[in-house]
């Protein structure tokens, strides 16, 4: 691919429930050794998880800004709960880092100052992301569901409008949400009454068809994509579209290395197709997808065009 | 005591005039276009179907409320300004909106035209509901499936704007407008394309051993032995195993109707102004029953008589019924 090394590299926030320690560790590695930009950090799916690793922010966020990365704190995508809405207050009066808000709630809470607009706010057009510029937003992260025509679409919208637009790259996409725990649901347990048993799947609870087909999984109330997204080979044609920021979702796999497959790309350093296979590697037995981008069933591997 | 307005699905021209002729308060109904969320093969309306829909309703006292509740992809917005420019000629009397960049062109170009937020914009706290009332305006806020009563009347005091509950039929178990689910499987979005679970990828196959497998898209949502009846393969109604189930269970809900009419007189009490009933793309005749018995049981509430509403039970999805979460919060 052509060199791209002004485009950033983001790792979004950690999805599931990972053990304090195993956060904490985690992020020393990215501190260190990922060439990542901008790091996500908060708990974005479940308010219930928060306490574990709260205490814990101020540490990760000094160590990753030593290490000359940018942090953004990111707000819960649901909100209905008032230790949710007490939470969305306090990140959104916050003057740093940067928030990224997910919930209209943290819209409300932020007025005009500005933010970044997260992957679950539903910045699906132009029109909205005008809304949104004018209401403060500096960076948008598109829907994960959005095809290459739309996302064109809107990454110039968002770029003549002086904002960073942001797409998922890497990861498993986010395809739900719920008040409901299906974690706790599958231990027979409910929400309130959860004992944080998704903490056993830090890759999420795998969920099979009744022919014995991966299918999706599950995060406490989140459902995810059974594969991994991977837009390597399309990142060229994302960034010629006007896309910014590139963003891997952490799984339990070795980011640090996805990072790097992907900064090598970008910089020229590795051809397109040998990094795709290093990222087929890295990632074990999670498929890779990229039927979002191409119109299709999410699922789906689309071959990609001769890379440019 | 609110108005408990009773709010009728309009799937198509002739299930308008019979939940208009059943005693609906307000219709809502969409175009034939991935402008509303229940964009299926023969339903829904053509502009001229909605200008006689209009005139039918509006000469029998009933409000037309037009669904224009999915989130445009870029490059495509003008569909959906175009559908708000026809409902605004129409005479509509409010539309449903979940997307901000539609809500800011009604809320400009149309000013005097009530907007109701959509239960796709997943409104679901005080401060998520106020930012859309003061930003454009909204009157009414259709609310997620996921709040308690005493949470509803908690609410209720600190928004600026009527509340929509729904009170019977299809009981969505995901965040609407968050919800990807399809797209993933079969290619078309919820949000975009107004599609969930299609018909046209469905296909339900005998298996060797007699069983019946309905499958989305290839996929295999669930199995059913010789003796149960099929249902239809909705993604977050089918049966999977996890590793702790590994004899399969329904991962999120069951096919199962949300029925409220016990819980009427306290939804009232808790301020809610209307009541929705889902089920645009049901028949002719469950409009009927099912808005009859409505009207019925709300009429005998506000005379302050007991609502018998037993026929309700007979329609639900697969005769199982919930409360949901409206009920506890153990649902969740």
């Amino acid at each position: 691919m052509a060199v791209n090394t002004m485009t950033k590299l983001t790792l979004g926030p950690i999805a599931y429930h990972w053990s304090a320690d195993a956060r904490r560790d985690f992020y020393a590695r990215i501190a260190d050794e990922a060439p990542v930009d901008e790091v996500y950090l908060g708990e974005v799916i479940c308010s219930k998880r928060a306490p574990f690793h709260e205490a814990d922010l101020p540490a990760t966020i000094e160590r990753l800004e030593r290490a000359g990365k940018t942090v953004i704190l990111s707000t819960l995508a649901e909100v209905m709960l008032k230790r949710e809405r007490k939470a969305t207050e306090d990140l959104a009066a916050m003057d740093t880092p940067e928030i990224e808000v997910n919930n209209a709630a943290g819209l409300y809470a932020r007025g005009k100052r500005p933010h970044r607009i997260g992957p679950f706010m539903n910045a699906y057009n132009d029109a909205t992301i005008a809304w949104m510029a004018g209401q403060g937003a500096t960076h948008v992260c598109l829907p994960a569901e959005m095809p290459a025509p739309a996302i064109a679409a809107a990454a110039q919208a968002a770029v003549a409008l002086g904002l960073g637009v942001e797409v998922q790259v890497f990861g498993r996409a986010s395809l739900a949400v719920s008040a409901r725990c299906y974690h706790a649901r599958a231990h027979g347990r409910t929400k309130d009454n959860c004992q944080f048993v998704c903490e056993e799947d830090p890759d999420g609870m795998p969920l099979r068809t009744r022919d014995d087909r991966p299918i999706l999984r599950v995060n406490g109330i989140q459902t995810l994509s059974e594969s991994y997204v991977d837009l390597l080979p399309e990142a060229a044609r994302l960034i010629a579209d006007g896309v910014t920021h590139l963003r891997l979702m952490p799984q339990a796999v070795d980011m640090v290395a996805v990072a790097q497959v992907f900064r090598d790309a970008l910089d020229g350093r590795v051809p397109t197709g040998e990094a795709d296979a290093r990222l087929a590697t890295l990632s074990g037995h999670a498929g890779l997808s990229n039927g979002f981008y191409h119109g299709t069933a999410g699922y789906r591997r689309i071959s990609a065009a001769a890379p440019a | 005591m609110s108005l408990a307005e009773l709010i009728c699905p309009a799937g198509t021209p002739a299930a308008l005039r019979t939940a208009v002729d059943a005693g609906a308060d307000a219709v809502y109904c969409g175009f034939q276009d991935a402008t509303n969320a229940r964009n299926f093969p023969g339903l829904n309306f053509t502009p001229d179907e909605l200008a006689e829909a209009v005139t039918y309703a509006h000469a029998r006292g009933t409000k037309v409320l037009l669904a224009l509740n999915t989130y445009p992809p870029a490059g495509k917005v003008d569909l959906w300004r175009h559908a708000a420019d026809t409902g605004a000629r129409l005479g509509v009397d409010a539309f449903i909106v979940a997307d901000m960049g539609v809500a800011d062109y009604i809320a400009r170009t149309y000013p005097g035209i009530r907007l109701h937020l959509s239960v796709q914009a997943a409104a679901s706290s005080p401060e998520a509901i106020r930012y859309y009332c003061e930003n454009f305006g909204v009157k009414r806020v259709v609310l997620p499936r996921i709040l308690t009563i005493p949470e509803i009347r908690q609410l209720r005091r600190e928004i600026p704007c009527e509340i929509e509950t729904f009170i019977f039929g299809n009981h969505g178990l995901m965040v609407e407008g968050r919800c990807s689910l399809t797209n993933y499987l079969t290619g078309q979005s919820t949000n975009m394309d107004g599609v969930c679970s299609p018909a046209s990828d469905v296909e339900y196959v005998r298996d060797a051993d007699g069983s019946m497998s309905s499958q989305l898209a290839g996929f295999t949502i669930d199995r059913f032995g010789v003796d149960e009846k099929a249902g239809y393969p909705t993604i977050c109604k089918g049966r999977y195993a996890a590793p702790h189930r590994p004899e399969g269970y329904y991962a999120f809900e069951e096919p199962i109707s949300l029925n409220l009419s016990r819980l009427l007189p306290e939804l009232i009490e808790a301020g809610v102004h209307a009541f929705k009933i889902e089920g645009r793309q049901r028949s002719k005749s469950y409009v009927r029953g099912v808005v009859r018995a409505f009207r019925a049981a709300v009429d005998d509430i506000k005379a302050g008589r007991e609502a018998n509403i037993a026929d309700l039970i007979a329609l639900t999805e697969g005769q199982k019924q919930t409360q949901g979460a409206f009920e506890t919060k153990k649902w969740r």
